[in-house]
């Protein structure tokens, strides 16, 4: 890929993952622009699109193996993830500020009596140090092989976002279905790929 | 105390006439373009006259010494466009849309169940029983947002007077109207309809118990629960039934929609308790509807700051079993 294309697709990125925090900021700063309950769309919103980056991160690797003419999409993940535990962040603030006021006795009561905020937080504290890993100087540091073992740790993450999405809504509410087949999906690709990878050719022995 | 006179209510609380009017005119175009897509039959019903002026008749209302005082109206915008009434959709933004097609006119209520005899109540003659109040409350849902709107009705002890309920009743129960022709996104939950509340006899002889007939001066949108509905301040928004058709006295604790639903999240007193919390939230706090961010949350108070005139009913009662 030419190093101009790849620098344009890589702004058209960063637009695109900027775009709904972009509308967020937008409707903050028009009257009643976040309709009838504002924090509530700040926290949906936010949530809803950090499952959305943490399943475009995740078809990183699938689609790449498609073809060796996909190489380059491996280039984008990176970028996908970080903006994935940047929605997180923001998702996990507007959780902080807007629901438990910032007292400290509501978020550890939080925790520990709703399943569905324990998950949440789990997702949140399995990207942390992945975001915090993400830099080269870090990959060299751990090595490759510890390094990638870390960031497995991201299909858990994205389970435990799947179940908090689920375990949110009331009984019954379909909403997180889309994005769960999505990323079941996604998972599920690796496991098949695990079981009929081309198998590397052994030594021979006498 | 702080008595707010109409004049006192901040303008900006209040949607201009016009606004709503288009927003009705819209609607109505709205409608008549579905209904083109219906049956012939179905047009008739929808956009007869009657059905048409019925949904924006202004409503002759007199002050009430119970109406809520020193809160900001909620937009009626807001009031008319954020609703839970699961028979026209699951999403808040569904109701709007599609209770249009709820047939308001002719409308009865009937009375049943341990009374000296049941009877049928016109809607209209239900409008002329009594004197329209004027009624502010804070609306909690169970969901954790709120609203203050301005209800029109009479207390529905007065009706309750009329229906001469038997000495062996002690519950009330409530059926809200159900056609699944009409209303074909009942079927999008795991709800068993018709939807079902009720109020122990105490309750419903309070004289907050607000009978509904319209809100903001006017008939009930049809998304608000139009024609009739009842209001029960000091309870989470779902005890209080919309679009009734059938009003049951019973000697036992009637079934309830939500209860069935999910005994542990919905009891059937549901007086609004910050102390008691919801299993998946907090009722501490709660979300004003309308606010910018910053500035929803708020304190909820225990029966939605109504317990001097309800606490009395659960003297004695853990509020914590009868949640």
């Amino acid at each position: 890929m030419r190093r101009s294309t790849l620098i344009l697709l890589k702004t058209l990125t960063w637009i695109a993952c900027l775009w709904p925090l972009a509308l967020l900021v937008y409707g903050a700063l028009t009257p009643e622009g976040l309709g009838a309950d504002p924090s509530a769309r700040i926290a949906l919103s936010t949530g809803y699109t950090t499952l959305v980056l943490l399943a475009l991160t995740l078809a990183v690797t699938p689609v790449r193996r498609l073809s060796a003419k996909l190489a380059w999409l491996a280039r984008f993940r990176r970028l996908l993830g970080l903006f994935a535990f940047f929605y997180a962040t923001i998702h996990m603030l507007a959780y902080v500020a807007l629901y438990s006021g910032f007292d400290v006795h509501t978020m550890l009561d939080d925790i520990a009596k709703r399943r569905f905020i324990m998950a949440g937080a789990a997702a949140w504290l399995l990207l942390l140090p992945l975001a915090l890993t993400s830099t080269t100087w870090a990959i060299r540091k751990l090595g490759g092989r510890r390094w990638n073992l870390l960031h497995k740790l991201i299909y858990i993450a994205a389970i435990c976002g799947v179940v908090h999405f689920w375990w949110q809504v009331k009984t019954g509410v379909l909403t997180p279905l889309p994005l769960t087949a999505i990323i079941a999906l996604l998972l599920l690709a690796r496991v098949a790929y695990a079981l009929w990878k081309p198998q590397k050719k052994k030594p021979v022995t006498a | 105390m702080l008595i707010l006179k109409p004049s006192d209510i901040p303008s900006s609380a209040i949607t201009p006439r016009e606004q709503y009017l288009d927003r009705r005119r819209f609607l109505r175009g709205a409608v008549a373009v579905g209904a083109a897509a219906l049956g012939a039959e179905r047009i008739a019903q929808i956009v007869s006259p009657t059905s048409g002026v019925f949904a924006g008749t202004r409503l002759q209302t007199v002050k009430s010494p119970l109406t809520t005082t020193g809160e900001d109206l909620t937009s009626y915008q807001y009031v008319t466009s954020y609703n839970n009434y699961y028979e026209f959709g699951v999403d808040k933004s569904e109701p709007a849309k599609n209770a249009g097609r709820l047939p308001v006119r002719p409308w009865t209520v009937r009375v049943e169940g341990l009374v000296k005899t049941p009877k049928t109540f016109d809607i209209d003659a239900l409008l002329k029983l009594h004197p329209l109040e004027d009624r502010i409350y804070r609306h909690r849902c169970v969901e954790a947002w709120s609203m203050v709107v301005l209800w029109v009705g009479y207390s529905l002890s007065e009706f309750i007077k009329q229906c001469d309920p038997l000495s062996t009743a002690k519950f009330v129960q409530f059926l809200s109207y159900y056609d699944k022709k009409v209303e074909p996104w009942a079927g999008d939950s795991a709800i068993s309809w018709p939807y079902s509340e009720g109020l122990r006899m105490d309750e419903a002889m309070n004289p907050l118990t607000l009978l509904t007939f319209g809100m903001y001066g006017e008939t009930l949108p049809n998304q608000n629960g139009a024609p009739v509905r009842v209001v029960v301040p000091w309870k989470y928004g779902f005890k209080s039934a919309k679009s009734i058709v059938t009003v049951r006295f019973v000697a036992k604790e009637p079934h309830t929609t939500w209860n069935d639903q999910n005994e542990q999240e919905y009891g059937f007193y549901s007086n609004v308790n910050p102390n008691v919390d919801h299993p998946r939230w907090s009722q501490k706090t709660e979300r004003r509807i309308g606010l910018p961010f910053y500035a929803q949350r708020k304190t909820t108070l225990m029966f939605n700051g109504y317990g001097d005139q309800v606490a009395s009913l659960y003297k004695g009662m853990d509020l914590r079993r009868y949640y």
